[in-house]
């Protein structure tokens, strides 16, 4: 046998057996780790990369089986151990951290007890520490007040704490091997950094061994020495970080780094000019609308936004209140949207930045008539929108100049509607086309637009693929020749890939209808790539307005700071510890 | 506590608006067909059917709390007199026969759940979607037909003890648990019996519900991502089945045994017909058929009332196990 | 057993249902209601096959017979519920506030009874009918309807195509019943295959124990009663055919419904 590897994977294949027969899941993959490495395993979905992860531990469901490969650990054979021996190993040689980690926590034990539960299987405490070492652990992952907070619940505390108990409890035995299966998903920006520090922190004081799995190649550069990229079961490229990105060999692994945004990176690197996408030719839309927007360019902003208010009562929950006891504000209100004003120049795009529960979204709803504000005004094209209610907005004729593209793509097409149907809808309601022939050619051409085949319109959305639906989505919202469109996270549910070519499709849509963008986005390296210039976002307020390269660049605010420091991405001739 | 106040209420109207939904005069009703004519005009005057909607809603809570339920028509006794002499012989059947159902259904659901596909899981499958296809009074009768008729092994289904003995004092009201206060084992040996064939009869309606919920909740807990964590952890087998997946697991179980001893309840009323059992259901049934109508609403409120009190007290036993419920006091 | 076979099993039973139900007056071998004192509580034979009841009336016309009212009672039953109940539901899913909790409250209201007891109270008060009896297993069903339907309406409001759709300037009523209702339905049908059985078994509950339906018109429910006096002595046919009609039935309905939920909704199989 060659130098062996502290964990050595061998040609490991692996099958599933469905309703519609095997699905080869993994196909001959081998990978290796060394003591105190940290490996990336990157791919998008259905990649086999948390399959590869759930095959080494043991933990594969019973529809899964090993057909062929071979595992071992620091010498051990570990394919067709017993399941005894393997559960012996979890948690206390080998764990395993997911992602959702609130789910992944049992929600009726409290985080001190799942911590002990470890601690005593494999026997690393005794009945009269066993509380200590759990405090001690919860110390050790950075949880404030860890004497009360053994007590707490998971669903009393937030994801990035959920994490961090599940890092106690994989952790709590010093395993020697961590895999982290998107730990990070889900979380804001700034706590995944937070989080994907402690975990290097934490493996690099105890020499531990890392697998990282994730989507994100911005975040394996970021925290890994070596990478394995997966495409569809197998294994494409395995090289150093630095090597892999500057020396990218396999042409999968050349096109995922393009299409992950970096803080430089130009929309028109991400993708090669063979895709599809440039395929779609686009046409000029019908011209009265071009010459609508030349006529009204009196008014150089498409749209202000003066003092905007959103509040919405709170129920206070925290004490229980007998309904004779006094109106002491047992109302609270909140305020989502706190006094917020900007302008909006016509064609220009605008990317509104922040993470979740920053307000984005309920400006969003309120820019778009769907929800109507506490108070401010929006003057759309010259016209106050907020002096009609949402429900009178509906039935004016500017309803058709606002549209919107939605986050998820499965979400906003109605199951039961053709990708045709959904295109005609608007057509239909705002534009009043009633006549088959008329609608179905307008149908065509948007089609055509946003690069959809035209053999496609028929099918239902559980038929399409992502992209497919995210292209249908945009058709809708430029159907009626919108002067301002909201793009609503509209590639957060995709994978980079696919969002590459979605961002391509929008930008050039823009540049040749002439519409107005706002995007919002959690994203500041997605933002920059269509926005010339972005507003952050925090607890309701802006933070921070300028050009979206200068904020990048050279942020004013601390919490821009922070939020722009927390993206991970790979830096050439960045030091890899 | 606050919560069962709206159920109650809610209860209480509803009944109200059945008295007053009796085709006909209300008072013609409640005093009976050989009533005369001054004794319906006093059951007016205490019904209050003279004066408005509202007024008379406050009567009837009023007689209500007072104890003051209506007559029975025909034994001429008042009707929570009735209703409380005939409780325990419904209560001891139904209790009974849940707890018989408890403990095949939550085992057997439990085993199928952790071997989907086996032979254990198809039987529970089948007995699942047979169970709550078999109507109880059909079942009933079978197992009379079977073991009574035909083997005679059982003894006749007439009530709760045969009639050479004597029932035992007094004390809760429950045959088996009064026998053996008094110490006579005979009269136990034939109260339990009695009570073997009904009770399975009722066990085998609640066995469906349990077992099928009992899968689910055990499914879903062991293909969860928590218990996916107890075993990337190597926790024991004993430690997940039973504190991670089945704790989780009970919950959604605990809040079906309140669905299924509603329709436990109703089921008594036919398995007390087949068994001749002389509980309310029996009563509520000869009322029904005698247009007895204020034994029929006594009935149906006190059967509403003792739901809402196995309600709440799931709803107690869910806040102590689930910390996301909070205990309101 | 393949789980195909079984959901074509029970639709083939279910279709031979439906026809015994439209068709059952031509098909039954005798008048069901025609007695015949010579020939009582005869065992089954090939002349009658399921035998004949105390008045010697042929126990397989009376069961034949007995499928329309059964079925007609149980189907009324159902859409009155289905109609009824998932208009209110979907208006306490979809608007939420003040709708929501007086509709909650009066399902919790019906919901706080034991239902089976509550039909009897019912029928009861309104009078001992065949309509009532449909009425009150209507009114026990609702709860079921109004649960569904608001849960599956208030998951759907917030989708991103009812958002669309307001983009599109469409009143809130009709998004209701043209984006969000119809995407309701698969959930609502499930409902009713498996409420279907339990209306079935209820009727004849309601009818076993005297109330609705009347000698001698025939119906499994009164047919089993009727038969009951006898199993003591050994005439197991005359409640056995009835009371395996309606089991089979039941099952059948059951059954579809379990095979319906698969199909609805994959993720959550039993």
């Amino acid at each position: 046998m060659k130098h062996e590897h502290f964990l050595d994977v061998n040609e490991l294949s692996v099958e599933f057996q469905t309703r519609n027969g095997i699905v080869k899941a993994l196909e001959k993959v081998s990978i290796h780790v060394d003591k105190g490495e940290v490996l990336g395993i990157v791919g998008e979905s259905g990649s086999g990369k948390s399959v590869t992860a759930y095959t080494i531990i043991g933990l594969l469901d019973r529809a899964g089986l090993v057909t062929n490969g071979k595992t071992a650990f620091d010498g051990m054979l570990l394919s067709g151990a017993k399941e005894a021996l393997l559960s012996d190993l979890r948690g206390r040689e080998i764990s395993m951290i997911f992602q959702n980690p609130r789910a992944a926590l049992n929600p009726i034990r409290s985080v001190g007890k799942q911590i002990e539960d470890v601690l005593l299987r494999h026997v690393q405490a005794s009945r009269y520490n066993v509380r200590k070492k759990a405090i001690d652990m919860l110390d050790q992952v950075k949880i404030v007040d860890s004497k009360r907070r053994y007590w707490s619940y998971p669903f009393e505390l937030s994801g990035g704490m959920c994490q961090r108990v599940m890092i106690a409890i994989a952790l709590a035995c010093n395993p020697r091997l961590l895999i982290a299966d998107e730990p990070t998903t889900g979380l804001d920006v700034t706590t995944q950094k937070a989080t994907m520090d402690l975990i290097q922190e934490l493996t690099r004081n105890r020499n531990m061994s890392v697998i990282l799995i994730t989507h994100d190649l911005g975040m394996a550069s970021a925290y890994c020495d070596r990478l394995v990229v997966m495409q569809k079961g197998k294994i494409v490229e395995s090289a150093p970080v630095v090597k892999i990105f500057s020396e990218p060999q396999h042409s999968y692994t050349k096109k995922l780094i393009a299409a992950s945004p970096g803080p430089k990176s130009q929309l028109a690197d991400l993708i090669d000019t063979t895709d599809e996408m440039s395929e779609a030719d686009i046409e000029q839309l019908d011209k009265p609308m071009q010459q609508f927007s030349q006529k009204k360019s009196a008014t150089p902003n498409i749209l202000e936004v003066s003092n905007l208010v959103k509040e919405f009562t709170v129920r206070d929950s925290s004490r229980f209140r007998l309904p004779w006891s006094g109106k002491i504000s047992s109302h609270q209100t909140f305020r989502a949207v706190d006094d917020i004003s900007f302008s909006l120049k016509r064609g220009e795009s605008l990317g509104l930045v922040g993470e979740s529960g920053c307000g984005k979204s309920t400006t969003s709803s309120i820019l778009t008539r769907l929800l109507d504000p506490t108070s401010g005004d929006v003057i759309f094209d010259g016209e106050n929108i907020t002096s009609y209610s949402s429900v009178q907005f509906a039935q004016i004729p500017q309803r058709a100049k606002i549209q919107m593209v939605f986050q998820d793509p499965t979400d906003s097409l109605n199951p039961r509607y053709t990708a045709k149907d959904t295109i005609s809808e608007p057509l239909k309601q705002l534009l009043f086309i009633k006549k088959r022939e008329a609608l179905n050619e307008r149908v065509i051409k948007l089609a055509k637009m946003v690069g959809l085949p035209e053999n496609l319109l028929t099918r239902f959305p559980h038929q399409l693929s992502g992209g497919q639906k995210a292209r249908v989505g945009i058709a809708r919202a430029i159907a009626v020749e919108p002067l301002l469109l909201i793009l609503d996270e509209p590639t957060s549910a995709l994978d980079v890939s696919v969002q590459a070519v979605v961002l391509q499709l929008l930008n050039k849509l823009k540049r040749d209808l002439g519409m107005s963008y706002i995007f919002v986005s959690h994203d500041l390296n997605v933002v920059r790539l269509l926005c010339e210039r972005v507003m952050v976002m925090n607890r309701g307020k802006i933070v921070e307005t300028g050009m979206a390269d200068d904020v990048l660049r050279n942020p004013q605010k601390d919490y821009t700071r922070n939020l722009v420091s927390s993206i991970p991405h790979f830096e050439p001739g960045k030091k890899v510890a | 506590m606050l919560q069962a106040v709206p159920s109650i209420f809610g209860v209480i109207v509803i009944s109200f608006v059945l008295t007053r939904a009796l085709p006909g005069d209300p008072a013609v009703y409640f005093a009976g067909a050989m009533a005369d004519k001054e004794s319906i005009e006093q059951v007016r005057q205490a019904l209050g059917l003279d004066r408005s909607w509202v007024e008379q809603f406050f009567i009837y809570v009023g007689n209500l709390a007072q104890g003051d339920w209506g007559q029975s028509l025909k034994t001429g006794q008042p009707v929570t007199e009735e209703l409380l002499k005939r409780l325990p012989a419904s209560l001891e059947l139904t209790f009974i026969g849940l707890g018989l159902a408890v403990l095949a259904a939550v085992p057997l659901g439990i085993l199928a759940a952790t071997n989907p596909g086996s032979w254990v899981d198809h039987i529970c499958r089948l007995l699942v979607t047979a169970g709550v296809s078999l109507p109880t009074f059909f079942t009933g009768l079978f197992l009379i037909y079977i073991f009574y008729y035909l083997l005679g092994w059982s003894p006749s289904p007439l009530g709760r003890l045969n009639i050479l003995y004597l029932s035992p004092s007094h004390v809760t009201g429950f045959y088996i648990i009064d026998s053996l206060i008094a110490g006579d084992l005979e009269i136990f040996l034939g109260a339990l019996a009695q009570l073997i064939l009904p009770t399975i009869t009722l066990g085998l309606f609640a066995l469906a519900p349990i077992a099928r919920m009992t899968r689910g909740a055990m499914l879903g807990a062991l293909s969860s991502d928590y218990v996916r964590t107890a075993r990337a952890n190597g926790l024991s087998k004993s430690m997940i089945l039973l504190t991670y997946a089945f704790r989780n697991a009970s919950l959604p179980v605990l809040t079906t045994l309140g669905m299924v001893f509603s329709f436990l309840l109703g089921a008594n009323v036919l398995v007390e017909k087949v068994f001749s059992w002389p509980g309310i259901g029996s009563f509520a049934i000869e009322a029904l058929i005698a247009s007895d109508y204020a034994a029929v609403q006594g009935f149906v409120l006190s059967m509403a009332l003792l739901f809402i009190t196995v309600n709440l007290t799931i709803d107690v036993i869910l806040a102590i196990t689930d910390p996301r419920v909070g205990l309101e006091e | 057993m393949s789980e195909n076979l079984v959901t074509v099993v029970s639709f083939s039973l279910f279709l031979f249902i439906v026809f015994l139900g439209l068709f059952g007056e031509f098909l039954a071998p005798y008048d069901p209601l025609a007695t015949a004192a010579s020939n009582t509580l005869r065992p089954p034979s090939w002349t009658h096959p399921f035998g004949t009841d105390n008045l010697g009336r042929d126990v397989l016309s009376r069961v034949i017979v007995a499928t329309r009212l059964d079925l007609s009672i149980a189907l009324s039953a159902v859409a009155l519920s289905f109609v009824i109940g998932s208009a209110l539901g979907s208006v306490a899913g979809f608007w939420g506030g003040w709708w929501d909790r007086i509709i909650g409250r009066f399902s919790d209201t019906i919901m706080a009874f034991p239902l089976f007891v509550l039909a009897m109270g019912i029928v009861a008060a309104l009078g001992n009918t065949v309509e009532n009896i449909v009425y009150a297993t209507a009114i026990i069903n609702l709860p079921f309807y109004i649960r569904v339907s608001r849960a599956e309406t208030s998951v759907r409001r917030e989708a991103g195509y009812v958002a669309a759709a307001r983009l599109c300037g469409i009143s809130e009523i009709r998004i209701l019943a043209t984006q969000v209702f119809p995407n309701t339905l698969p959930p609502m049908m499930v409902q009713i295959s498996l409420n279907m059985g339990w209306a079935i078994l209820n009727a004849a509950g309601l009818s076993f124990i005297g109330l609705g339906v009347r000698a001698p018109d025939a119906e499994w429910g009164i047919m089993v009663a009727e038969g009951a006096t006898y199993i003591v002595s050994g005439e197991w046919w005359l409640a056995l055919f009835p009371g395996a009609a309606l089991m089979i039935a039941v099952f059948c309905f059951n059954l579809l419904g379990d095979g319906l939920r698969d199909l609805v909704d994959p993720q959550r199989r039993t």
